[in-house]
């Protein structure tokens, strides 16, 4: 069977608001919102999709998708397993495999995420299958999780409390020129950073990521569809699943990696293996989504996937390569710190701008753009988008 | 907390303050959390074994915010994850108690010791091993 060649030919989104703004819309409304505007984007209406992907348990069903946008059929239909935005990028790869393998034409992925009506994520609900071994030592919280991974993290590979103010505040930065950023208005000095309550050690309150109203989507089709609707399409160069052997539920999801790769993120593999299929190396990447629902997470992407070796993320990230005019300039739109949290959605939607050259801050000439979807659970997935010719 | 099928031996332990993990029967690897196949040989027998009331320290946060309103009495109190090198890569989520959190070092040697809970089973927790002889890499 020929496979066909893919590509994001529309991205959008809902408003994006904190954790209980939107009062008059549900969690479907928004989904449909952001849906809605990838498709305008793209100048596909909205009968022509026939297939939805999303993942981290989105409550929202294709079925009830299909209806509400009148979409001609339904040819894929998938969810990936998984909470968090580890899937974020493997649902991309969903839409991507029944895309090229024909049996969709336009899958659309999308994330809706209301926290105001489906519950914080940030507080005390972490209800894994492994449960019965975190809730009743008071491991409740996901900051609480990511504040263990960081420690190892730290111990093992050495870092400082300087990295991760950079990192927020160099996200915080570029979501100052962003109207969509829910942070825009609010600059942030590392002074800051060090006056933000410590919530579990190593992790401050601006190491967390926002809480959101938010939703967004990303048409998925054939680059040959895309031409026929005028659509800026950024070529889908690679896109992954990955998890290694015995990672279990990982840190995050209880607490027993193997002992060897415990200060890494799970992605280790999925990173060369992405790469090798692209015929890229890291060092070809010009613009990154880092997955940022806490800041080391950042420093141990770059890491897994190659961007710097074990140990040197620190330093990397201290010398400003993160920002705007640096070696790797990363989540231009603000991210999940400063942006909105839509369980990386809206990673992906920047990474496609970039690719347009019509993003807000826009990397100058860059034609390779990563996303990294959520590290440390099984599945994480990532992906590598091209320019649009 | 109500104990599944897979976890029940762990629970009963505890009931009776001992810590135990899941051996497998054919291989004799450890295994935690508790899983219906053993992760090496995938044979389904098991025992319960013993753990030793001695572990390390590998990862630790101190929690400072009550996210939930039980926990308001408890803040600040230490999560960590404490790995038993007798029984392989096994690493248990529990709780440090004893020792000024500032004074926490990964790599420390910890002992085993029992809390009380309103509801449940004793919970395994650490403390410190005097004198702290922690190897500062492992």
């Amino acid at each position: 069977m020929e496979e066909r060649e893919t590509c994001i030919a529309g991205v959008g989104e809902s408003r994006y608001a904190r954790w209980g703004k939107i009062t008059d819309s549900s969690e479907l409304g928004l989904a449909c919102d952001a849906v809605l505007a990838a498709l305008a984007d793209a100048g596909m209406p909205p009968a022509e999709v026939d297939g939805f992907a999303s993942y981290s348990n989105d409550a929202n069903l294709p079925a009830q998708m299909q209806l509400a946008l009148g979409c001609r059929a339904l040819r894929h239909a998938s969810l990936v397993w998984g909470g968090g935005g580890g899937g974020a990028l493997a649902a991309v790869g969903n839409a991507a495999a029944a895309v090229a393998s024909g049996q969709a034409e336009c899958v659309v992925v999308f994330r809706s995420l209301c926290q105001g009506q489906s519950g914080r994520l940030g507080s005390g609900r972490s209800r894994g299958p492994l449960a019965n071994f975190t809730l009743p030592f008071g491991l409740v919280a996901p900051v609480q999780q990511a504040a263990l991974v960081a420690s190892r993290h730290r111990h093992e590979r050495g870092g400082s409390a300087e990295a991760l103010a950079e990192i927020a505040c160099a996200f915080r930065a570029h979501a100052q020129a962003n109207p969509r950023a829910i942070m825009r208005g609010r600059p942030m000095e590392p002074d800051d950073y060090f006056a933000s309550p410590m919530i579990s050690d190593p992790l401050r309150l601006l190491d967390c990521c926002l809480e959101s109203d938010a939703a967004a989507a990303v048409v998925v089709t054939t680059r040959e569809h895309a031409r026929r609707a005028g659509a800026a399409a950024a070529p889908i160069l690679a896109v992954g699943t990955g998890g290694g052997r015995h990672w279990g539920l990982g840190f995050l999801g209880a607490h027993n990696p193997p002992l060897e790769r415990a200060a890494g993120g799970n992605a280790e593999d999925l990173g060369r293996e992405l790469f090798a299929r692209a015929g890229l190396r890291p060092e070809d990447v010009k613009v990154a989504q880092f997955y940022d629902a806490f800041t080391p997470m950042v420093l141990q992407a770059l890491e897994d996937y190659g961007f710097c070796a074990p140990g040197e993320a620190d330093a990397f990230v201290r010398a400003g390569s993160l920002r705007l005019g640096g070696r790797l300039p990363s989540n231009t739109a603000g991210g999940s710190l400063s942006e909105a949290y839509v369980h990386g959605c809206n990673l992906v939607v920047e990474a496609v701008r970039q690719m347009r050259g019509t993003a807000i801050n826009q990397v100058p000439g860059a034609d390779v753009a990563f996303v990294g979807g959520g590290p440390g659970v099984a599945p994480t997935s990532a992906l590598l988008l091209g320019k649009n010719t | 907390m109500e104990p599944t099928l897979d976890d029940a031996g762990f629970w009963a332990a505890c009931a009776e303050r001992r810590l135990v993990f899941q051996r497998c029967a054919t291989c004799h690897a450890f295994r935690h959390p508790p899983l219906p196949r053993c992760p090496h040989c995938q044979s389904a027998a098991h025992d319960w074994t013993e753990a030793p009331r001695r572990g390390r320290l590998f990862s630790f946060t101190v929690t400072r915010r009550a996210f939930r309103p039980e926990l308001a009495a408890a803040v600040p109190y230490v999560v960590a994850l404490v790995h038993f090198p007798d029984c392989g890569d096994v690493r248990l989520v529990t709780n440090i108690v004893g020792i000024d959190p500032s004074d926490l070092a990964i790599g420390m040697d910890l002992e085993l010791v029992w809390t009380e809970t309103a509801e449940g089973p004793p919970l395994p927790a650490f403390r410190p091993l005097t004198p702290q002889t922690g190897d500062s890499r492992r």
